[in-house]
């Protein structure tokens, strides 16, 4: 039913047969892809930030939760402009916490159904992550993170060293003459890359059609709260916006919104660097990351290699990297594959994210009424349908989602931290 | 690249230095009237500034020496507020 609803509401549905009938017609009678309705005054929800968590969230709640809601979502910039671009697309489940990884596993599932869901190309390719594991301690960390995701249905194997060159000709380094040999690695076949622009663009469209307002160009300056403290909507830069619930989805910038709320918050942002290469042939076909020596890469559809790095030391909210951080990956990118030494750059980019106390992600209602975070996503982009749809939960029904009931602020207060080492591939 | 004055050394290089964490406020006198959120925050929430923050580095490839510092989250800019921790 909720299928029918969503092609009902659709202005164009996107097939060979719509492309074969545009390209009769010169490509001239393609509509936009998603409404810019005027901004009201007043809504029932507003999520801050169009990224991929609050496209996601806007488009689940308008599609499970009914579509009778006013909701709108509001972005300081352009549509896929913010920390959905800044990343390196990777998807994949290998968690070590019984809590994390049922959600990641739900989340890697929804993105392979996605682009029939959405009706829209999101170039997803199940190409499979090896970890490639140079020190003991890792690699008995490693199997343990293996053994808790065998309870959970995730896949995760290891594979001897020969297996790993035979998959992976290009990396000739690491070998029993090096620093840090190579001494095993893992193989997670779930893993995943897609392409983050139609990411952001699918779930805009989705719920645009689904009749979800989106903002572009409206910067929310501070939290509304009225006399009880509770929050009411927020000042943008285009004036008021009341709101019955205010569902932040801004990634490094929690903190700065909820500091205009006198809300404190266990989080800090920090700055992730990723580069990509020239474009050159296909030779790499799976996601390899190495998480001893600090690197992780893919090679793109387009041929560039996707490259990411270690953390800024300190917290910070560049966009930039920084050099001696970039140094530190281009070494260790060397190490593995020596032949990369004649590749040239193309660009860089950091995603400012913000890290909670315990490195696993915040969704949850605050101390201050009406105000919802979706904070702490450190490599959120693999959790970007999941995220979504436990948020619209929250957000429709008032209680954590079931797969999130443990990732509230409570945790906090009660000390049950859920302290998380599979968070980002190269710490 | 950051250049961190270290108070014995002058100024040196960011990659002689390990970054240790922000600078814990002052540990509340006594526990007896801290309340539970109180200790939360002190435990957990550290400031988060669009702005100048304070921190811990150590001198790790150097003097060894611990170094508190003042730094600018948007331009990295190091004030001249720096301290050796007692």
């Amino acid at each position: 039913m909720a299928d029918a609803a969503v092609s009902r509401s659709r202005s164009q549905r996107y097939s060979a047969f719509s492309l074969l009938a545009g390209a009769f017609r010169q490509h001239r009678g393609w509509r936009p892809a998603w409404r810019e309705p005027p901004l009201e005054q007043c809504y029932d929800i507003v999520i801050v930030g169009a990224g991929g968590h609050g496209l996601a969230t806007a488009y689940y709640l308008a599609r499970h939760h009914g579509s009778k809601r006013r909701i709108a979502v509001l972005e300081r910039g352009w549509l896929g402009g913010g920390n959905v671009a800044r990343n390196t697309v990777t998807i994949r489940s290998n968690y070590l916490r019984d809590e994390s990884i049922p959600f990641y596993v739900k989340s890697v599932a929804l993105y392979e159904g996605l682009t029939k869901e959405l009706n829209f190309n999101l170039m997803h390719s199940r190409r499979g992550m090896i970890d490639v594991i140079n020190t003991w301690p890792k690699l008995r960390e490693i199997r343990r993170r293996r053994m808790v995701m065998d309870l959970h249905g995730a896949t995760y194997r290891p594979i001897s060293v020969d297996e790993i060159r035979r998959r992976i000709p290009l990396l000739t380094g690491g070998g029993p003459q090096s620093r840090l040999p190579i001494l095993a690695g893992m193989l997670h076949p779930d893993a995943a890359v897609n392409r983050h622009d139609a990411v952001a663009w699918g779930y805009a469209r989705a719920a645009g059609g689904l009749g979800v307002a989106i903002h572009q160009n409206t910067e929310v300056k501070s939290l509304l709260c009225d006399e009880s403290g509770a929050v009411c909507g927020v000042e943008t830069s285009r004036g008021r916006i009341l709101a019955g619930k205010t569902a932040l989805a801004v990634s490094g910038h929690t903190t700065s919104l909820t500091d205009t709320a006198g809300l404190r918050l266990p989080l800090r942002s920090f700055n992730l660097t990723a580069f990509v290469s020239e474009p050159v042939r296909p030779v790499l076909d799976c996601i390899v990351n190495c998480p001893d020596l600090g690197v992780y890469l893919s090679q793109s559809d387009k041929g560039e290699f996707v490259i990411g790095g270690a953390p800024d030391p300190g917290q910070s909210f560049r966009r930039d990297i920084r050099q001696n951080v970039f140094e530190d990956t281009v070494c260790a990118l060397l190490e593995l594959f020596p032949s990369f030494k004649r590749l040239k750059l193309l660009r860089q980019w950091g995603g400012h994210l913000d890290m909670a106390h315990d490195a696993s992600p915040i969704m949850s209602p605050t101390e201050r009424p009406g105000l919802y975070i979706s904070a702490g996503w450190w490599g959120g982009y693999k959790a970007i349908p999941a995220g979504g749809m436990t948020f619209a939960h929250l957000l429709a029904t008032g209680t954590p989602h079931p797969l999130m009931e443990k990732f509230t602020l409570d945790r906090f207060p009660h000390l049950d931290f859920i302290i998380e080492s599979g968070t980002t591939a190269a710490v | 690249m950051l250049v961190i004055t270290c108070p014995f050394c002058g100024p040196r290089d960011e990659r002689e230095f390990e970054y240790c964490g922000p600078a814990a406020p002052p540990r509340p006198e006594d526990a007896s009237v801290v309340s539970d959120r109180g200790w939360v925050e002190y435990l957990t929430s550290p400031p988060n500034p669009v702005g100048p923050v304070e921190e811990i580095w150590w001198h790790k490839r150097g003097c060894e020496a611990w170094i508190r510092l003042c730094r600018d989250t948007v331009t990295h800019e190091i004030l001249p507020t720096r301290e050796v921790r007692k």
